[in-house]
């Protein structure tokens, strides 16, 4: 495929890629929206959810909320770097913000594990559907962006398309986001 | 731009017009905008072929209960659930959306902004083939042990969540999984239009020089942005009720079944401006065209449009009057359905003002375009009986509803799609279609829709409930005349189907055997009618265009010429 004239262009004056990515958040945050809404509006009027929310692990979440914005220090220490053309650099750091991922789908793996087999399954009660529903998907949007951080630091490290090292970063801190406010509403409001 | 940068951009354009592919990659694996909407478009017509055949099976068991139907066979009960679920679905979700907006916004939008493709041509390409596969899974459907989903196209617990109510089990999963795909490509095009527009468009198109059309895909590509996110979450939740008997929509489990139809209304609300947007737009450039006058109010029309947007997402409610639902938040959602009708009128408005005074060409394209603003306008009237609760609790239902949103969704499926395929032909296939058969398939298509829904409407308002299979178990509704009126509109269905037929000989005939179509048939000013037709890969052969002026300028009194063309330079005044 040639590249089209199309893509060259930017009338707005910012990067095709980044505003895609700033649209795609957009279409996401209505997910998570749709989710969370249908959570609180039950959640409000079951009382009795607080005694379930109980046997969350805060603990688990707490540390993992840590890894979570630790890895999204590094994705920014990443695009610092990708600004400096440091592609290797960007690279490394991108790498360690994968494993951070990795750590807090680890940590989820081990808690879900405990939960399952104290019986807290997904059909437990409504608490535990919306739980393993709305802490899956943002699962699924972790593993998402590790995969592309994976082809993007491969990139970079050649120091070939650099700006997607921000684009990245910047999925990456919504998907950060989401978790922030996950953890509150799921392990701590009792 | 710099003219080195001018020249660079020339360059390039002819690299694309020499690039030479084999039949596979350049018809099934294309990333070029133009092949990806024929894949749509025809698609979408397959789909349609679909919706109409369970149409005509489903209407045919209403009018001759227990009738072995000519190609089809005696529908049962189950089949008449799945008939009219899949007529619904596939009517909306894969023709409407395919053709409005991703065939048409595919093929529109990167040559009226004046650019070579869309910004990613490969997300594109996926796009369509996430698509596909969503057809080709609704399609499996129909043969899984079960059948096809036969919960209706709202799919509303606890009916569709359980597979002893639905007695459609994995039929019911298939569907899900389908309108989710269907979303995913979806939303992938609206990312690439939306990107597209704001960032690719021709030097000098400001803001205002992009054509209606244009604008209004936008709007609807964001429009289905924001409200599509709950309700795919509501299908999330809903699929993992049907397959892991979860409990969010079920009561007995402490969930809530109206919660899924707000998700789905608040999204299926604003999907009703969703593809109506694109369908006002393309009356837009039509009568703008063939009234040879500028667009009465642009600015109007766009915040309009805008604000059309803005209010879709505070109805939803209304579809739930008898829901269970606070009345005083029937009250509230009464206020803005009633609203909402204000700035659809005003488009209406500011078009018939575009007409008034115009030299008006009845082409087939501009009868189309007549007769949407015409047939629309009363699908939106009737529907204000349904906005106010009052009324709506006793036309819930009923085939008053039916009758209803059939007079918004025809025009804008098939009235706006038809006015879309006529007036773009030429430059889509480089042929003319035949104007005598167009103008028979017109008359052939309006004149029986209005004899089906009309009918339809008298039954409603005598009660007639939507969701019956065999009326001779209700005397009720099969008090004088009823059922006669039922038989009419099946019959003036037959007609329609049976006109349909020559659409498709016109479409096909002139693909093949049409006269000659010169690069712009309809003396038009919008980008698209510079570029040769049908324009080779990569639009413009001359170079990307530059863009003076805005896409109306018809019978400007200072030129000899009735219409001004957006790439002409004001030194060209003649």
């Amino acid at each position: 495929m040639i590249r089209p004239i199309a893509t060259t262009r930017e009338m707005t004056g910012m990067p095709t890629g980044r505003l895609a990515v700033w649209w795609l958040i957009a279409s996401e945050i209505v997910i998570f929206g749709g989710v969370l809404g249908s959570y609180l509006m039950h959640r409000i009027g079951h009382k009795e959810w607080a005694a379930a929310s109980a046997h969350t692990n805060t603990w688990a979440g707490a540390f993992n909320t840590l890894v979570l914005l630790t890895s999204s220090l590094s994705a920014v220490l990443a695009h610092n770097a990708a600004l400096r053309k440091d592609g290797k650099r960007a690279a490394k750091l991108l790498w360690f913000t994968i494993l951070g991922g990795g750590i807090f789908l680890v940590v989820k793996s081990i808690e879900w594990t405990g939960e399952i087999k104290a019986g807290y399954t997904i059909t437990a009660n409504n608490f535990w559907s919306f739980y393993y529903t709305a802490a899956g998907l943002h699962g699924l949007h972790v593993i998402a962006g590790m995969i592309v951080m994976m082809f993007v630091a491969a990139d970079a490290a050649k120091g070939k398309e650099l700006q997607r090292v921000e684009n990245a970063g910047l999925y990456w801190h919504f998907v950060d986001l989401v978790w922030i406010f996950l953890f509150p509403l799921l392990y701590i409001a009792k | 731009m710099s003219t080195a940068a001018a020249h660079a951009e020339h360059d390039h354009a002819h690299g694309h017009a020499h690039h030479d592919e084999g039949f596979i990659k350049k018809y099934l694996w294309s990333t070029d905008h133009k092949i990806i909407a024929m894949q749509y478009l025809f698609t979408g017509i397959f789909m349609a072929f679909i919706g109409g055949f369970t149409v005509y099976a489903f209407r045919m068991q209403l009018a001759f209960p227990g009738m072995s139907v000519p190609g089809y066979g005696r529908v049962t009960a189950t089949d008449y659930n799945a008939l009219v679920t899949t007529h619904g679905s596939v009517m909306i979700f894969w023709v409407a959306m395919p053709v409005l907006i991703a065939a048409l916004g595919n093929y529109l939008i990167p040559l009226m902004i004046g650019c070579d493709d869309m910004v990613f041509p490969r997300l594109n390409r996926l796009s369509y083939q996430l698509f596909l596969l969503s057809s080709i899974v609704l399609i499996a459907s129909f043969y899984v042990p079960g059948g096809a989903f036969g919960g209706a196209w709202t799919s509303y617990p606890p009916l569709s969540a359980k597979a002893e109510y639905s007695l459609t089990g994995l039929g019911s999963s298939m569907w899900l999984f389908a309108v989710a795909l269907e979303f995913a490509a979806f939303l992938l095009g609206g990312i690439n239009f939306i990107t597209t527009v704001m960032n690719s468009r021709a030097p000098g198109m400001k803001m205002f020089d992009v054509p209606i059309v244009v604008w209004m895909i936008i709007i609807a590509s964001i429009l289905f942005m924001a409200s599509v996110g709950p309700l795919i979450a509501g299908a999330v939740m809903l699929l993992f009720d049907q397959q892991l008997g979860t409990g969010f929509f079920d009561p007995a489990k402490g969930g809530d079944p109206v919660l899924w139809q707000h998700l789905f209304w608040f999204f299926g609300h604003p999907e009703v401006y969703v593809v109506l947007l694109p369908a006002m737009g393309i009356v837009a450039e039509i009568i703008t065209v063939f009234s040879r006058k500028k667009l009465f109010a642009y600015k109007t029309v766009l915040y309009t449009a805008i604000g059309t947007g803005v209010l879709s997402f505070f109805v939803w409610a209304h579809h739930q009057f008898i829901a269970g639902i606070d009345p005083r938040m029937a009250n509230v959602f009464s206020v803005t359905t009633l609203l909402i009708s204000i700035p659809v009128a005003e488009m209406v408005f500011v078009y018939i003002g575009t007409l008034y005074g115009g030299s008006i060409r009845l082409t087939t394209p501009m009868l189309w375009a007549l007769a949407f603003i015409a047939e629309f306008l009363l699908g939106g009237v009737t529907g204000i009986f349904l906005g106010a609760s009052g009324a709506d609790i006793y036309f819930h239902d009923t085939y008053f509803v039916i009758a209803h949103f059939h007079y918004t969704f025809f025009p804008i499926a098939f009235i706006g799609s038809f006015a879309a395929i006529t007036y773009w032909f030429p430059k889509m296939f480089g042929k003319m279609m035949n104007e005598t058969w167009g103008k028979v398939h017109f008359w052939g298509t309006i004149i029986p829709f209005n004899a089906i829904f009309i009918p339809l409407f008298l039954l409603g308002a005598r009660g007639d409930h939507r969701r019956i299979y065999d009326y001779r178990h209700f005397p009720d509704l099969m008090k004088a005349g009823m059922q006669d009126l039922r038989v009419f509109a099946t019959l003036a269905l037959l007609v329609l189907l049976a006109f349909q037929v020559v659409f498709l000989v016109n479409l096909f005939y002139s693909i093949f055997r049409g006269e000659k179509a010169s690069a712009n048939p309809w003396n038009a000013n919008t980008l698209e009618w510079q570029a040769p037709s049908p324009p080779p890969h990569g639009n413009f052969p001359q170079g990307l265009p530059n863009v003076y002026r805005g896409p109306y300028e018809y019978s400007h009194p200072d030129r000899q010429d009735d219409y001004w063309p957006q790439t002409e330079p004001d030194a060209a005044k003649s």
